[in-house]
């Protein structure tokens, strides 16, 4: 039987390159993505142009990529704030209980309470739209169950008698938490993060989608998706089809390195 | 007579990751024999770690996924394979185990020992034997969670001996409870190997074996070391196996000597 | 009794609180926008066609004249008495506006909360009692496919191929374009809800198949699995595994009738359904303050609603808080 942790190692390598390459190649095709050429227009997909391209003759393939590369780095941007909020929240409100805990917690409630969606969209309102709207609301709303998860692990952490005892026999709360919190948070914490960046990826995209994120001269995901729904009923199918494709698989990988990892450094999946 | 369980040169062991890559057999059974006949109460005695409920597990083809069995297991003679075991499982071959978490949080004591069954001879049954435990009607109408631990080992001996077991496999069925309470316990197994069942009792308690049981099998890390009658045992002169001898010798009334230099001699 | 009366009655609580904080966020995000609803439509057909006086209650709400908090409150204090203002863009009530609009989502969020519930449940137990193998492969394939796939792109997928190819299902809206509101038949309404209930269940079933599954496989590793097992018994999944999943389904399933809102958002406005979602759309593109901050406060109050509804449910049916509480 072959190694299947090297597999999953092998795997995670291999999606962690494909997703850089997609980065930098989008930041690259910036130009040619807005480069418009009327004499080319409304081509089907074929070997010059595999994703066609749109009315204006633009390369629907330099468009797709750059705006994953924007999805991309919209979405590790996002899901670092993010997960930094969750960190500081979740062990503020274990780690000094009482009022701070209570409030903290209604809080996380209240940010549940409402569809992340419409949240993101009254951020995105209340910070004028635009890109800046919509990296704010992102950031904001994904944070409470990342902080929910670490508020537990470490409330579970300080009654765990091996931290009590460590406290008795005279070790130093930096050691602690250096010795004892920081590998079992860390794990959780990296998946985490890493568990919102397809959640930051597509919410993104859908709030752009809605008009209320990033503005329509950027060739995001959202914006070409927007633009395609003026064609579908003319036949002109690879507007939406390979965009959002390309999408779907950038958020799968995201999505499948989150998980693989989360396996690995559970110690108790990672037996599988 | 024939043995109604007879395991020869048992061995389970699993297979896991260790540090990094690496692949590593873990072999928690090494080389296990011991026979249980009809009418017969046979103690399995070990300490934690030695094997013991995989023993238990292996009969009843319940072991997880990641293990390997080796070695053969007869059941009434012949080959217990999973296909066999499906049979007399639950019904000539039972399971007593450990205790409350082996029943169904979700469901009231009188289904789970009528096995989900509602004719009504089947209910008049699962009374009777409750009541021969000393449990009430009202006991059926319990959720686990309202049971002692006593009562909840003796509601799992009710579901063991709903129908007529001849085989009965206990799995260190006394943890938790007071002494009184496990012997009445371990009474109920002689009463039940009296009737004609062979039984296993697989314990880390060696007193309480010695209290009811006919045979003595001790294990240690994966290995039979000894087999001998109770009697034998009892009367102190029979143990001729150093690490029995160390147990025996550590037991209360004995005068919990420590243990003395051959085992040490055996252990290295 | 006491014991649960006093249960629900903070629970209730809790919930009224959460929506007084719903509503206070929702307006100061509001009230911190830089894009003023009166700048935004003085001169449109919305503001133009108001009377003088309701233009003047606007100014009221959302006029810098007045300090913030003390507009929330007033705004408090109408919608306590039921009156949640008028609707820029509708030119008619909020409430009335949300009612309608809610009652033509309720037809998509229903049926897409049950198949998907039903759904996910069915698929999540089959995974988790066969893990590792090749159903479970398959439904964690699924769900990952589906958990990355934007809802939006997916309705418009739906679209492409069975509006405009196969011509089977109409484009979008509730009813036929033209059709007078009585004349619209069940079926008529039927047809159209097809396609975006179909899309909002696709992409529920997700959610609740994992961690349906995570439970399941919780579930198959206690003790009493394997006991039943050794029993030799044979409806295992029905009797002991559905048993113990419910209750965490359970919650799952209300707790699923946000994320069910907030994918009515996007799907509705794909399929230019008529529904709530679409409503806080327009309502946010067109700066409807009003409309927007009632269509929050309803769907945090559903989104509350199921929450307390999960929760006094689990005292009904969990043996342990039940027999808890009678003092056993």
């Amino acid at each position: 039987m072959k190694n299947r942790r090297g597999r999953a190692l092998f795997l995670l390598l291999i999606a962690i390159g494909l997703l850089c390459a997609v980065t930098v190649a989008g930041g690259l095709l910036a130009g040619s993505a807005e480069f418009a050429d009327f004499s080319r227009k409304n081509l089907p997909p074929c070997l010059a142009f595999p994703f066609g391209t749109d009315r204006m003759g633009r390369d629907m393939l330099a468009r797709a990529l750059a705006g994953l590369s924007l999805s991309i780095r919209i979405g590790a941007f996002t899901a670092v704030i993010s997960g930094a909020v969750a960190l500081l929240l979740g062990t503020a409100s274990a780690l000094l209980g009482g009022p701070v805990d209570a409030a903290i917690s209604w809080v996380i409630d209240l940010v549940m309470g409402v569809p992340h969606i419409l949240l993101i969209i009254l951020i995105s309102i209340a910070c004028g739209k635009g890109t800046f709207g919509v990296v704010a609301g992102v950031a904001l709303t994904h944070w409470p169950s990342l902080a929910r998860l670490l508020r537990g692990e470490v409330l579970q952490l300080k009654q765990a008698p091996y931290i009590q005892m460590a406290r008795r026999l005279g070790a130093s709360w930096g050691r602690v938490l250096w010795g004892h919190f920081l590998p079992h948070l860390l794990p959780q914490f990296l998946t985490g993060m890493i568990l919102q960046f397809p959640h930051a990826i597509l919410h993104e995209a859908s709030v752009t989608f809605l008009g209320f994120g990033l503005p329509p001269d950027q060739p995001a995901i959202g914006v070409i998706l927007e633009e395609s729904m003026a064609y579908l009923s003319t036949g002109r199918w690879w507007l939406a089809l390979f965009p959002g494709l390309s999408l779907a698989l950038t958020v799968a990988l995201f999505a499948l390195l989150g998980e693989r990892l989360r396996l690995l450094l559970s110690p108790v999946r990672s037996q599988e | 007579m024939e043995p109604i369980l007879n395991v020869a040169h048992l061995s389970v062991t699993f297979s896991r990751y260790g540090r990094g890559f690496s692949r590593t057999k873990l072999s928690a059974i090494e080389d296990l024999s011991l026979t249980v006949d009809p009418g017969q109460v046979a103690a399995v005695v070990g300490s934690s770690g030695s094997g013991k409920s995989l023993l238990a597990h292996a009969i009843f083809h319940i072991l997880p996924p990641n293990s390997r069995v080796e070695g053969t297991l007869l059941y009434d003679g012949a080959p217990l394979t999973a296909h066999r075991a499906a049979e007399p499982r639950g019904r000539e071959l039972v399971l007593i185990p450990q205790g409350v978490t082996y029943l169904d949080p979700m469901m009231k004591v009188g289904p789970q020992v009528c096995r989900g069954r509602r004719d009504p001879a089947v209910r008049a049954r699962c009374r009777e034997v409750l009541k021969r435990y000393g449990l009430g009607p009202d006991v059926e109408d319990l959720y686990p969670f309202q049971l002692s631990g006593g009562m909840a080992r003796r509601v799992l001996i009710a579901c063991a001996v709903m129908e007529r077991p001849r085989l009965i496999v206990a799995d260190e069925p006394t943890p938790g409870l007071d002494a009184r309470t496990a012997q009445r316990v371990v009474g109920h197994f002689r009463e039940l190997a009296d009737r004609g069942a062979g039984v296993l009792l697989i314990t880390h308690d060696l007193p309480l074996a010695l209290s009811v049981a006919d045979k003595i099998v001790v294990m240690h890390a994966g290995q039979t070391v000894d087999e001998i009658s109770a009697d034998q045992l009892q009367s102190g002169y029979g143990p001729s196996h150093p690490y029995t001898r160390a147990l025996w010798r550590a037991m209360p009334q004995n005068g919990f000597a420590p243990p003395s230099g051959d085992l040490e001699e055996w252990l290295t | 009794m006491g014991h649960r009366l006093r249960f629900t009655a903070r629970k209730l609580a809790r919930m009224v609180l959460l929506l007084l904080g719903v509503s206070l966020t929702a307006f100061l995000l509001m009230n911190a926008s830089p894009l003023d609803p009166l700048q935004t439509n003085v001169g449109q057909a919305a503001l133009g066609a108001m009377s003088p006086e309701q233009i003047a209650r606007l100014e009221e709400y959302w006029g810098v004249n007045t300090p913030a908090a003390e507009r929330y409150l007033r705004w408090l204090g109408d919608a306590l008495r039921g009156d949640f203002g008028i609707s820029l863009l509708y030119r008619q009530p909020v409430l009335e506006v949300i009612g309608q609009r809610l009652s033509n989502s309720l037809w998509l969020m229903a049926s897409a909360w049950v198949l998907s519930g039903a759904l996910g449940l069915a698929l999540g137990v089959l995974a988790g009692t066969r893990r590792g193998r090749w159903p479970d492969r398959l439904v964690r394939g699924y769900c990952l496919v589906i958990s990355s796939t934007p809802s939006f792109w997916l309705a418009l997928l739906l679209l492409m191929v069975f509006s405009v190819w196969l011509g089977i299902l109409p484009i979008g809206l509730a009813v036929p374009i033209g059709a007078e509101h009585a004349g619209v038949t069940l079926l008529q309404r039927l047809r159209h809800a097809i396609l975006p209930a179909l899309t909002l269940s696709v992409t529920g079933v997700a959610n609740i198949a994992l961690h349906t599954r995570e439970k399941t496989a919780d579930v198959m590793e206690r003790d009493y699995i394997l006991f039943a097992r050794a029993r030799g018994e044979t409806a295992i999944v029905r009797r002991h595994v559905l048993r113990n999943v419910a209750l965490p389904a359970l919650t799952l399933q209300f707790a699923s009738i946000g994320e069910i809102a907030g994918g009515s958002v996007l799907v509705e406005q794909v399929f230019s359904y008529p529904g709530l979602g679409q409503a806080a759309v327009s309502a946010g593109l067109g700066s409807d303050m009003p409309l927007l901050l009632g269509i929050t406060v309803v769907t945090a109050a559903m989104v509350f609603g199921g929450n307390l509804a999960a929760d006094l449910l689990y005292g009904v049916i969990d043996p342990r808080i039940r027999r808890g509480a009678a003092g056993t």
